[in-house]
């Protein structure tokens, strides 16, 4: 096996994971913890491995990993033999991509956040949690909407990257929040998009593109 | 309000047994009135609405509580007791639609495929063969039996691809049980459930628990198996509307697989259990 993955099913950090290995067609072990209502990521075993205790947790060869930024660029380094995910010799676009995994840590603490309080009842501050929820998604509209004038689908760059993998989780599950995709149209393409890739894996909440398999039915 | 009275009669669910500790307090709402939870010494819990002591008892590892001095019985679940069954009690999940809507969903087969494809369902296994289903006056419930169905991972314990045999009940407006074929223990059946708490008529928490044979799996594989179709389901109910669970038989169309479903909407109306439904065409 690839690597070893602390996994919950419901969580939009470690979907980012299952979606990248599913893309690129490689495989994994999946450690079921019970995030809710065990909150299994908070035990004694778990913290000793994540002192932030979050999900999810990679172990990489003799790496354990915490961050989702840097289990991508691992992934992406050792089994895209393209680079075109990672394209680590790029210096604008490998920086533009970190500004995006940054930016896919706030979308965990707004839309994320705000997703735990209306979907598993986490005592969270809502209205802050979905106000900037907006904003986030704004940012990302914006960022679609000047690629897309460049003729560009994606991101950063002509190609998906992860930084496409890491802000797709909370975007797309932010109907989850109660924060619904009618007013981005440029992020209901890219959303597409993605949806599109071969090796896409689905998560609940967010569906297959069932359009293309039954058109007409 | 509509059906409010008849709803107050009801048990229901509204934390995990165990779950609170001693002093916390726990603010939430049952049929659109606020309550709250004390966690107790010796994990004695009471309940109170507007100051006053509400019943409460644990029972199915969960917290129920009723606003009648005189309710009708908990329901029974007789296979709860079983030694060697694993009891899974999997956390809740906030749903914004009608809690009736969630019993309903939950007793409909006919959407496993399209919903919880290759899990609980696959194309081209759509079809739902003849079932029977029946309103039990003595015990007051709704019974679908001899159900089939083809599933491609039935559980979290099943390797292939089996038909399941399910039996349902619905115990209660807003309870319902499953019973299933076990992939790991072949004559006994799993039985997994929905416990909903109204928090009004247009949302409710749900609180799935189940009571399995399986030694193989760790319980947060259980748990997460059972989220992630649950949760699958609450995409598709947040979108149904209107929200609330239409009675009036002009507003749908009859299908085979929705057999157990009409009955359930006739049991509701029967007996004045509308709280959540729409009683009139729209
Ligand atoms: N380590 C960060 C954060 C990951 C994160 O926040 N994960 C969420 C689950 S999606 C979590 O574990 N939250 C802990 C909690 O809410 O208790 C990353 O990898 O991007
Ligand atoms: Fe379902």
């Amino acid at each position: 096996m690839s690597f070893k993955l602390y996994n919950y099913v419901l969580s939009g950090n470690c979907y980012k994971v299952r979606l990248f290995a599913g893309v690129l067609g490689i495989n994994y072990d999946s450690i079921a913890v019970d995030f809710h209502p065990g909150q299994e990521h908070k035990s004694d075993d778990l913290m000793q491995l994540n002192p932030a205790g979050t999900l999810p947790i990679m172990i990489a060869d003799d790496l354990v990993l915490t961050e989702t930024s840097a289990m991508l660029i691992w992934m992406a380094s050792k089994f895209d033999s393209d680079n075109t995910w990672w394209p680590a010799t790029d210096a604008a676009k490998t920086a533009a991509i970190v500004q995006w995994l940054g930016f896919s840590s706030d979308l965990t603490s707004t839309i994320g956040e705000a997703r735990l309080h209306t979907m598993l009842n986490r005592d969270v501050k809502i209205e802050k949690a979905l106000a900037d929820g907006i904003v986030a998604l704004r940012r990302i509209e914006a960022q679609l909407t000047e690629q897309g004038l460049r003729g560009g689908a994606w991101l950063v760059g002509e190609s998906p990257t992860i930084a496409d993998i890491a802000c797709f989780p909370y975007v797309a599950l932010a109907p989850d929040a109660g924060l619904e995709h009618d007013d981005y149209p440029a992020i209901r393409n890219w959303l597409y998009a993605i949806r599109s890739l071969s090796g896409f894996v689905t998560m609940p909440g967010i569906h297959e593109v069932h359009e293309l398999r039954n058109e007409g039915d | 309000m509509a059906g409010l009275e008849r709803a107050k009669e009801d048990w229901y669910p509204i934390a995990i047994a165990g779950s609170t500790v001693d002093g916390e307090q726990l603010d939430t709402s049952l049929l659109g009135i606020n309550i709250t939870l004390h966690g107790d010494k010796d994990r004695e819990i009471s309940v109170t609405a507007d100051g006053n002591n509400l019943p409460v008892q644990t029972r199915y590892d969960h917290v129920w509580t009723t606003f009648s001095e005189n309710p009708r019985p908990l329901f029974d679940i007789p296979e709860a007791d079983e030694a060697g069954r694993v009891l899974v009690p999997c956390g809740v999940v906030r749903v914004k639609c009608s809690p009736l809507r969630a019993v309903e969903n939950f007793l409909d087969i006919a959407h496993f495929p399209f919903v919880h494809t290759d899990v609980l369902g696959a194309e081209p296994h759509t079809e739902v063969e003849p079932y029977d289903v029946k309103i039990d006056e003595t015990i007051d419930e709704v019974i679908a039996t001899k159900v089939k169905f083809f599933q491609p991972q039935a559980a979290k314990s099943a390797g292939d691809g089996i038909v399941t045999d399910y039996v349902y009940r619905v115990a209660a407006p807003m309870v319902s049980i499953l019973y299933k074929t076990c992939p790991p223990k072949p004559g006994s059946q799993d039985v997994i459930t929905l416990f909903v708490q109204p928090l009004d008529e247009e949302t409710c928490n749900v609180w799935p628990w189940m009571a399995l044979y399986d030694y193989e799996n760790s319980m947060a594989d259980m748990i997460s198996f059972q989220q992630m179709i649950f949760v699958q389901d609450r995409s598709i109910l947040e979108n149904q509307l209107p929200r609330k669970l239409p009675l009036d038989p002009k507003m749908e169309i009859p299908t085979r697989a929705d057999m157990t479903s009409i009955a359930y909407r006739r049991w509701l109306k029967r007996g004045g259990a509308i709280y959540g439904a729409l009683t009139e065409a729209v």
